[in-house]
């Protein structure tokens, strides 16, 4: 090992060591603003009361909630159950709908965009009524959805797979089209035939567009799921939301949301692993063999 | 033939059996979006005998391209007639390799998987593929990167890629886009002289297209010079340097200098006139 060797390696490791140093800092100050903001939260609901009314503190915990209060729903919920049954229940309908949404809207997102995108015809009749059907509020086909399929699931999966569908469609639709020409050719002179020149250049071209879609897409279908929930239901978190709202129940709406957010993030964390296993050939992928 | 003056545009080589690519009064017409008519080539008559290495010089927007196009059956043309091995084309044919100008290579298939496309497309079994394409890999030397995705390769690299993915298909005419245009000066170089081996290696007859004259000249046995835009051909030279050529040494031979002053005296008029109408067209 010459000297300039072992520079460079006393230079990698303190680098090494001041990323590290960087992570613990910035994990350690995330955690601090956490704690400052749900405190002085708390602080603020229990500073300046005069008797009973809580009007008079700094911040109503009547309609503002209370950071303790939240926790205690929460527990309240996981020992005793909600309203409407126990809170994994409530999850894992939440869940089912917004899954079933994802899977069913995407599926025909990309049918019809790949199916549209390959024949122009069907495009140019098509075109205006998916333009009219994409700038129409499609929230408001839940009302619909409730009264044609009723309070059970499958009224939030529809109104999770409408507002699923055009985000796929529309980018499946671009994908086909934005095909490489050179790479068409490519495939041509090679000698591939029509249907491996699909399967081998436009399906994985429009899949990278696609992924791109489907982070927003899962987000949607939560929405879908939730809203449709709103609208009416007989289980799931949305209908825990609008059960707190309809008792003035402030740390309820928190709570619920809170279990949202959750759920939201883990939905993130599996979307991304798929994501980075559909597309490993793309650059930046977190697959980077360096060299 | 000792001189390299202008030789008639007949087949080169009187004795080959059949030209590997022959044009006879092709032109070829485009339609803008906008309906205006755009003329690239207009009247070209052009040959490459079998197991020629030919290049196509000419100013940029003379037409090159659009000759290779024509050639693969990737476009038919408004008039005349093209022929790969004496057949009228009629689509893409069996018998041609085509490099491109730019990466053509599947940017979501790694090296083998790229390298073993053709045959696979063509219906060759699966091992075979994957065992011809290693072959080839290694021949352009890529051994231990069959598993690497474009992007994590060198530009150079990529090239071999899109090379071994032509070649494996054992094409009889070989199409080549200014293929190397992108790589740096040094890499460029090997990759030529990787090129001039392989190629003597299968006897392919090849159509270069290149705006670069030394290029053209280093690489092959017959330059062909393409007028600015309408393009037709103006004029052709042989190249008669000895075989095996070394693409960085070979610069420097006196006849080498020779050739291409013939050949750039009669180029150079072509750029000035491709260059004023690009001046032009900005201008106005």
């Amino acid at each position: 090992m010459t000297v300039a060797d072992e520079l460079a390696g006393d230079f990698d490791q303190a680098r090494a060591r001041a990323r590290a140093r960087r992570r613990i800092m910035v994990l350690v100050l995330r955690i601090v603003l956490a704690v400052v903001i749900v405190g002085l939260w708390e602080l603020g609901t229990r500073t300046g009361c005069t008797g009973t009314d809580t009007e008079t503190c700094v911040i109503d915990k009547f309609f503002f909630g209370q950071p303790s209060g939240i926790w205690a729903q929460i527990v309240t919920w996981v020992q005793n159950g909600t309203a409407t049954g126990p809170l994994w229940e409530q999850i894992y309908v939440t869940l089912l709908e917004t899954v079933l949404g994802f899977a069913i809207g995407v599926f025909l997102g990309i049918v019809f965009g790949v199916l549209l995108g390959r024949n122009a015809l069907l495009a140019d009749i098509a075109g205006p009524y998916i333009r009219a059907l994409n700038a129409m509020p499609r929230v408001v086909l839940g009302s619909i959805f409730i009264i044609a399929l009723g309070f059970e699931i499958w009224s939030k999966v529809a109104l999770a797979v409408v507002l699923v569908f055009f985000v796929v469609f529309f980018n499946a639709f671009q994908g086909v089209r934005e095909v490489d020409r050179d790479l068409l050719s490519n495939a041509r002179i090679l000698g591939a035939s029509p249907r491996q020149e699909f399967r081998h250049v436009i399906l994985p071209s429009a899949l990278s567009w696609i992924i791109a879609s489907l982070h927003t897409s899962l987000g949607f279908a939560l929405v879908g799921a939730i809203v449709g929930e709103y609208l009416g239901a007989r289980k799931g978190i949305g209908l825990m939301i609008s059960t707190a709202q309809g008792t003035f129940n402030a740390n309820g709406v928190y709570a619920a949301m809170l279990i949202l957010a959750i759920l939201a993030i883990v939905a993130e964390m599996f979307m991304t692993r798929l994501e980075n296993r559909l597309i490993r050939w793309r650059p930046n992928a977190v697959t980077d063999v360096t060299f | 033939m000792t001189s390299a003056g202008p030789i008639p545009s007949t087949p080169a080589v009187a004795d080959a059996n059949r030209p590997a690519i022959e044009l006879r009064g092709v032109t070829k017409r485009f339609v803008s979006p906008t309906g205006a008519a755009f003329t690239a080539l207009r009247d070209v008559n052009l040959t490459v005998a079998a197991g020629e290495f030919c290049a196509i010089v000419g100013p940029t927007g003379c037409g090159k391209s659009t000759t290779l196009a024509l050639i693969s059956g990737l476009e038919p043309p408004s008039r005349g007639e093209v022929l790969v091995q004496g057949e009228p084309v009629h689509g893409v044919g069996r018998s041609i390799g085509y490099m491109f100008q730019r990466d053509a290579v599947f940017p979501w298939k790694n090296v083998l998987d790229n390298v073993a496309a053709g045959p696979k497309f063509r219906g060759t079994s699966n091992g075979e593929a994957v065992a011809k394409a290693r072959d080839w890999i290694s021949r352009v030397g890529l051994s231990g990167f069959e598993h690497y995705y474009p992007h994590q390769l060198s530009g150079g690299m990529r090239k071999r890629v899109a090379l071994a993915q032509t070649l494996i298909t054992e094409p009889k005419v070989l199409l080549m886009d200014e293929p190397f245009s992108a790589l740096d000066v040094q890499t460029r170089a090997l990759m030529e002289n990787e090129l001039l081996d392989l190629w003597a290696a299968t006897g392919a007859s090849v159509a270069f297209v290149t705006h670069d004259l030394e290029e053209a000249i280093a690489l092959a046995d017959r330059v062909i010079v393409i007028t600015a835009g309408p393009g037709t051909v103006k004029a052709e030279y042989r190249v008669d340097l000895p075989r095996p050529r070394n693409i960085q040494e070979v610069r420097f031979a006196p006849r080498f200098v020779e050739i291409y002053e013939e050949v750039w005296n009669s180029l150079k008029d072509e750029v000035q006139v491709s260059y004023e109408r690009a001046t032009h067209l900005r201008a106005s």
